[in-house]
């Protein structure tokens, strides 16, 4: 093992509405191969073995699919690698000595549960108000009956790549979670099975972002900048778009 | 308890049963079932759609997850692709077809009823996600594409690029939240289910740790239904993802509920090799790979060429010689095992030995690049970004791993365990792959319990059974939250110096040795020594800081250890008695003149049934005698 040493400021904070305060730890034995949280794993059991409180990170699937990894790495939601979540970040891009700072993605949207987690179930509420056409189990007709253009099915699987894991949210200087938005109103209005509901979705979503204290879109496009599933600030574009469309008709 | 295992399979001709038990079975009327209180514990495939169907219906359903989202199960995480029998590329596929090749691909260790069921409703599942708008892969014309998945000579897998799970879970979890919006479906995120409670020998509710505050809660219904996932993570390095655990059907067999055929467990041939001791998880590669990459390994032991230096003579591309009808697209059991085979003969590659090539050089020269990019881009990126290897210039290099458990809690033809009014979904459930899942068809069962058989079958129980009302302050389920509450203080107050984490990998390294791919009567003995003393090791010296009042996530983990050092040793002990090889359980005394799974139909053609017998007893063995009308079993040959 080539084994680097490793500083890492760390978000500490004990629940929601406490204080919290970046806090120094070391880390040695770091093998570039491990994977940022194998990394964070490293320092939780030397911890647990000092009798220290261990960090608390949300993580999972540790594929980069499930989005419940939600760290700022160095500033940036998710670290530096584009096109990647935090679980995915490997420690080759690091180098012996190297300081670290890890914090929660911050925003009103998402309060600090423990140290590293936040709560995103504002998110949750977002695809209650539209996310999904309505159809029960049973009712559908047979697949064939309703062909869909290849680059229209294409163009859905790109905004339909979307995680939920808010690092939109984290990076945007408003706060803004448009992009989450925007990626699961448009795959739906790509598609003609999200037709018959298309506008009332783009409305009552966009309506419950705004009641979840989500900011507004200013074409920043740092969101696009830290998507881990690389759904494009367009997409935005497209909600407008929707917004508008829907507006006309209701 | 004395138990006989009614798997109430409907009579008639194998067609008509699930059409006839549908029309048998009573219904709730539906001005009566918001009367109704139905528990849906996890919130994957399984789970999501079953929690929405039932909101669908008109069912008053909680709905349980243990991530911050029920979008995030680890159904998400699937990447190939979902079965169909829809016969869309016109090559002679049906039910039948899909029936058959799902019996045989399980060794002949499933119920041929279960399984047609599968094959019979998997083409309403592509109709209804598809209606869902999950986005599948399309034809220039505009309809939907088909690939070809292991252990199938017909195309009949539905895609959408590499993440299938996640667009059909999203699906699900769209209906989900369309529930949860109407009221009908009340959403619990953050949850761990910790006891199930049992009233007068019925399932009535359970007993969950609130994993941001440490609370324990509890909740009545008429029904609850487990769609908790496999519980692959015994073994510690899994494809599984890390919240992943047995512990909600351990807490159920604990309560008498029949875990079925635990040694099915199912190793999967294409995953990135483990590079190092800190490693937490195995990341899959999709077996689709298989379509055009190639496996081989070079012919010569020990030859530390790089593969490009290798000539095509000197390779030995193992799965075409040895099984030239379906080549690269074997079975999982048996590329797996294959690929064990060469890597112990010393053929093996990379800084371990403990890897094969999968090699895309000859489909790219035939196909181009940008085809093979379009179809498989996305993991050859990530295979690229995990190992810092390029497989447009090297081959990748893959190893087997733990993917899914094919065993779990024995459910009826009505899903229900042998605790009535608990229902086991999903891969929770041991019903429908017998020995050896084939790909793509864990969606596909997943799916098919949720959308379409739980329910119809979840009424012919609350309609036949007559419930009292019931409170979650009942004494039951104080009695349950003790239980549960003093598992949790033995953990904190062991006060040891070894991490839950440190003493599971030690439990994964025994279970993959000696209950892992080859098994065999000396090394199963010794693991069923090995496993009580290091149950024994975690319980005194195991180190959980914090306290239970708080968002504790190493307490949530050292629960979930202590209960794979139980499960554990029933996979061993089942292993153990199952002293044949069928699918994913290969034992080295079974084995054909030319070294392939053998059978023993004679003494083993049941499924293996055990009931927890109490603390320090052993586990009694129930047996469900398994027959076959339609599909005589056969040797399995991909030859």
């Amino acid at each position: 093992m080539s084994g680097m040493k490793l500083t890492l400021k760390i978000w500490r904070q004990k629940g929601p509405g406490a204080p919290g305060e970046l806090r120094s730890y070391g880390v040695q034995d770091i093998s570039p191969d491990m994977s940022f949280l194998e990394m964070l794993d490293v320092l939780n059991e030397q911890l647990i073995k000092l009798g220290e409180d261990p960090v608390a990170f949300d993580h999972d699937c540790r594929e980069g699919i499930c989005g419940m990894c939600s760290l700022v790495i160095d500033g940036r939601a998710h670290g530096k690698d584009s096109g990647k979540t935090s679980c995915d970040m490997r420690m080759r891009g690091y180098q012996d000595g190297d300081t670290i700072a890890i914090e929660p993605f911050r925003a009103k949207g998402f309060p600090v549960v423990k140290d590293l987690v936040v709560d995103r179930s504002a998110f949750d509420r977002i695809m209650q108000a539209g996310g999904y056409v309505s159809v029960n189990a049973g009712s559908a007709p047979e697949a064939h009956s309703l062909p869909v253009p290849y680059e229209k099915a294409e163009a859905a699987m790109d905004h339909a790549a979307c995680i939920g894991c808010g690092a939109c949210v984290a990076a945007c200087p408003n706060a803004s979670a448009m992009l989450f938005v925007s990626a699961k109103v448009s795959q739906l209005a790509l598609l003609p099975q999200g037709g018959p509901e298309r506008a009332r979705r783009a409305l009552s979503m966009l309506e419950q972002h705004d009641k979840e204290g989500f900011g507004n879109c200013t074409n920043e496009g740092e969101c696009e900048k830290v998507c881990p599933k690389s759904v494009k600030i367009s997409s935005i574009a497209r909600l407008n778009r929707e917004f508008l469309r829907a507006s006309v008709l209701y | 308890m004395s138990i006989t295992l009614d798997a109430k399979i409907p009579s008639g001709p194998i067609e008509k049963k699930w059409d006839k038990h549908r029309f048998d079975l009573k219904l709730v009327n539906p001005a009566n079932r918001r009367k109704y209180d139905v528990i849906v514990v996890g919130t994957g495939l399984a789970g999501a759609s079953a929690a929405a169907s039932l909101g669908e219906l008109g069912y008053n359903v909680l709905s349980f997850c243990i991530q911050d989202s029920p979008r995030r199960a680890h159904s998400i995480a699937a990447q190939g692709g979902i079965n169909a029998a829809k016969n869309y590329p016109n090559d002679s596929d049906s039910v039948w077809r899909l029936f058959y090749d799902t019996l045989k691909g399980g060794d002949y260790r499933a119920r041929e009823a279960n399984v047609y069921r599968l094959a019979q409703v998997s083409n309403a599942i592509i109709d209804h996600c598809t209606a869902q708008g999950v986005p599948f892969g399309r034809e220039y014309g505009g309809l939907l594409a088909n690939r070809s998945f292991g252990g199938a000579q017909v195309s009949r897998t539905f895609y959408c690029r590499g993440q299938t799970g996640q667009q059909l879970l999203l699906g699900a979890y769209g209906s989900l939240m369309r529930q949860a919006c109407s009221g009908r479906v009340k959403v619990f995120a953050r949850r761990e289910m910790v006891e199930l409670v049992v009233v007068k020998g019925r399932a009535r509710g359970i007993v969950c740790r609130n994993l941001v505050t440490g609370k324990l809660e509890s909740y009545a219904a008429h029904a609850v239904c487990l769609a908790t996932g496999g519980y692959g993570n015994a073994f510690f390095l899994s494809t599984n993802a890390n919240s992943c655990n047995a512990s909600a059907i351990w807490r159920a067999y604990k309560k008498g509920a029949l875990f079925a055929n635990p040694c099915f467990t199912q190793i999967h041939p294409t995953c990135i090799p483990v590079s190092g001791t800190y490693q937490s998880k195995l990341t899959l590669m999709s077996e689709s790979l298989r379509n055009d990459g190639r496996v081989w390994v070079p012919k010569k032991a020990g030859d530390k060429r790089s593969p490009d230096q290798i000539p095509e003579e000197e390779r030995d591309y193992y799965l075409e010689r040895r099984y030239p009808a379906f080549g690269n697209l074997v079975p999982r059991d048996v590329a797996s095992r294959a690929s064990k085979a060469v890597c112990d003969a010393g053929q093996g590659v990379g800084p371990t030995g403990l890897s094969v090539y999968l090699d895309f050089r000859d489909a790219i020269a035939r196909d181009g690049l940008d085809s093979i990019r379009a179809k498989y881009g996305n993991l050859i990126d990530m295979y690229h970004h995990i190992t810092d290897e390029d497989p447009h210039k090297l081959p990748m290099r893959i190893f087997p791993a733990v993917h899914y458990t094919m065993g779990g809690l024995w459910v009826d033809y009505n899903l229900m365990t042998t605790i009535p009014g608990l229902f086991c979904l999903g891969e929770a459930n041991f019903s429908d792959h017998g020995a050896n899942r084939l790909g793509a068809s864990a969606l596909m069962q997943g799916l098919a319990d949720g959308y379409f058989v739980i329910p119809a079958t979840l009424s012919g129980y609350l309609a036949s059974e007559k419930q009292e009302a019931l409170k979650a302050d009942a004494p039951e389920f104080k009695e349950a939250e003790a239980q549960a509450d003093a598992r949790i203080r033995k953990l904190l107050s062991a006060e040891g110096k070894r991490t839950a984490v440190e003493l599971h990998r030690e439990l994964g390294k025994l279970m993959w040795e000696d209950c892992g791919m080859w098994r065999n009567e000396s090394g199963l003995k010794r693991a069923l020594e090995r496993i009580p003393e290091l149950r024994e090791e975690f319980h005194k010296n195991v180190r959980v800081p914090g306290k239970n009042e708080e968002f504790n996530q190493s307490l949530e983990r050292s629960g979930r250890v202590a209960d794979y050092l139980e499960c554990a040793e029933l996979i061993v002990r089942d292993a153990l008695e199952r002293r044949e090889s069928c699918g994913g359980h290969f034992r080295e005394e079974s084995r054909t003149p030319d070294g392939e799974a053998l059978r023993d139909d004679e003494k083993f053609c049941h499924v293996a049934a055990w009931e927890y017998a109490g603390e320090g007893k052993a586990p009694e063995l129930h047996k469900e005698p398994l027959a076959f009308e339609h599909c005589k079993p056969s040797q399995r040959s991909y030859k």
